[in-house]
């Protein structure tokens, strides 16, 4: 798009981007620079500020500390994204089917609880299972991500029927398929092909969502960073945040990779509205 | 039911706070968003990586770290963030606006090239083909998911209630605690506080949303 909006650079123009960049480079640098010192100056990068990495003190070994968020921290962290993203999908998946029901009156609940959940903090959800129902907090964590991204996922899905081109279904119809088989073996298998991408960034957006159990008391990720900042001292917060963040960071990155992957991938093989260019 | 009308009071003012917490944290969102997808398409490579890994960085991470950050890491520098609305306003405006970032920047996008190669033909300069063919059409295409967005902030404010304590769920668990007997019903009290945010809020975009579609 940028490049179409003015004429390629000539040399001039091309002399003042150099300078441009290397100003803003520049600038880049001095600012990092000067947090870094601030930082040094605050004594953040002495050793007895991240030897709890590798040498923690108070008897521990660092293995004790890698174990405890890694295995246990995340452990619980993904424990609870694994319980609740295969509810999610399949509860998402009645949802979005029962919303494309003829009658008014039989699509009129799905509509209200998926309208409902979208609109409702994932949190408060939390606590209707922690406070209300009185559950403990991973099955508090499983209900929120579940009741939450069910509703997300029903809509995806419904975007995907939707953007399908008439023809499919009335080719289906019209070799004598029922409208079961219609939905299953035609639209469905194409609809989650195109939404595919949306899909797995939705299971990212759990994943996230559920550090909101150090909210509610879950002990995952972030708890095992505070319960560890805790046992050792706080000076130690920021080396047990950087790996905590950090192991955030790598698993949802990897998870968007996929899904630009498949986004790329499936758009060079066979689009689907190719197919068909005129059957909407 | 009685419990939500003897505490409307409460309510009332948890429900202000994350009006003002909505609506603060989402024009300073908006405004860094803005300058953020400037960066982005910027023809300067070192402030395009720098808004390029700021938003990858704040979409990949949690808002609750981002608040964990504030809140508990950021001490340990000698950066203390002020006043629990502060704190609240600092965090939410950080993360939302990685969103508003990719959502304007899709919005230029979503507008076809043919558009912008016209605009070059019939002679506009740079700034005219801009400002009266691309940014137009752009604007209606990122007002939906915009809307979207700031839907999103009116939810994750409630995350704030498990560190800074200000607002609607925070009132919201107070009055919980304090009837147990009637939880579900304080909680539903709270729930519909937040739909009369979320629900007009997604119906203005659908009809936006729908409007921009029959414009096209």
């Amino acid at each position: 798009m940028s490049s179409v909006l003015y004429d390629a650079p000539g040399p001039r123009t091309r002399r003042r981007e150099r300078l441009g960049s290397i100003a803003g480079a520049l600038v880049v640098l001095a600012l990092t620079a000067l947090a870094v010192r601030y930082a040094a100056g605050r004594g953040v990068f002495e050793a007895d500020r991240w030897d709890v990495l590798f040498d923690p003190p108070k008897n521990q070994t660092a293995s004790d500390v890698w174990t405890s968020m890694v295995v246990r921290g995340l452990g619980a962290t993904l424990r609870a994204a694994a319980v609740a993203a295969p509810l999610a999908l399949v509860l998402g998946l009645v949802l979005a089917l029962w919303r494309t029901a003829r009658r008014t009156w039989v699509r009129l609940p799905a509509i209200v609880v998926i309208e409902l959940f979208r609109g409702l903090p994932v949190l408060l959800m939390m606590f209707f299972a922690l406070l209300g129902f009185g559950w403990d907090a991973f099955g508090a964590v499983v209900l929120g991500l579940t009741v939450y991204n069910m509703a997300i996922i029903a809509e995806i899905l419904r975007a995907g029927l939707a953007s399908l081109p008439k023809g499919q279904a009335e080719a289906a119809y019209a070799v004598g398929l029922t409208r079961g088989q219609t939905l299953f073996s035609i639209l469905l298998p194409q609809a989650v092909r195109i939404m595919l991408p949306s899909l797995i960034s939705q299971l990212v957006v759990l994943l996230k969502d559920s550090s909101l159990g150090f909210i509610v008391g879950y002990a995952e990720l972030l708890r095992s960073i505070q319960t560890n900042a805790s046992f050792f001292g706080n000076r130690y917060f920021i080396a047990l945040f950087v790996v905590g963040a950090g192991i955030y960071l790598v698993v949802n990155i990897a998870l968007s990779r996929v899904a630009v992957w498949i986004q790329r991938r499936s758009a060079r093989i066979a689009p689907i509205a190719a197919l068909n260019p005129d059957g909407r | 039911m009685d419990v939500i009308a003897q505490n409307l009071p409460a309510y009332l003012t948890g429900f202000l706070s994350t009006l003002q917490l909505t609506v603060v944290a989402g024009i300073v969102a908006l405004g860094w968003g803005l300058v953020l997808a400037a960066l982005r398409v910027s023809p300067l490579a070192p402030l395009r990586a720098f808004a390029t890994v700021y938003v990858e960085l704040l979409r990949n991470t949690p808002l609750t770290l981002v608040f964990f950050f504030l809140v508990f890491v950021a001490p340990q520098f000698g950066v203390l963030v002020p006043l629990r609305f502060w704190t609240a306003v600092v965090a939410l405006s950080a993360y939302t606006s990685a969103f508003v970032c990719e959502a304007v920047r899709s919005g230029i996008n979503s507008v076809g090239l043919g558009q912008a190669e016209a605009a070059r033909a019939i002679g506009l300069t740079f700034g005219q083909s801009l400002s009266m063919v691309i940014l137009p059409q752009a604007v209606r295409t990122v007002i939906p998911p915009l809307i979207n967005v700031f839907i999103a902030l009116a939810k994750n404010t409630s995350v704030a209630s498990g560190f800074a304590g200000v607002e609607l769920m925070a009132s919201g668990r107070r009055l919980a605690t304090s009837n147990p007997a009637d939880t579900l019903w304080v909680l539903a009290g709270v729930a519909m506080f937040y739909l009369v945010i979320t629900i007009p809020a997604g119906v203005v975009a659908g009809v936006i949303e729908r409007k921009v579609a029959f414009a096209r």
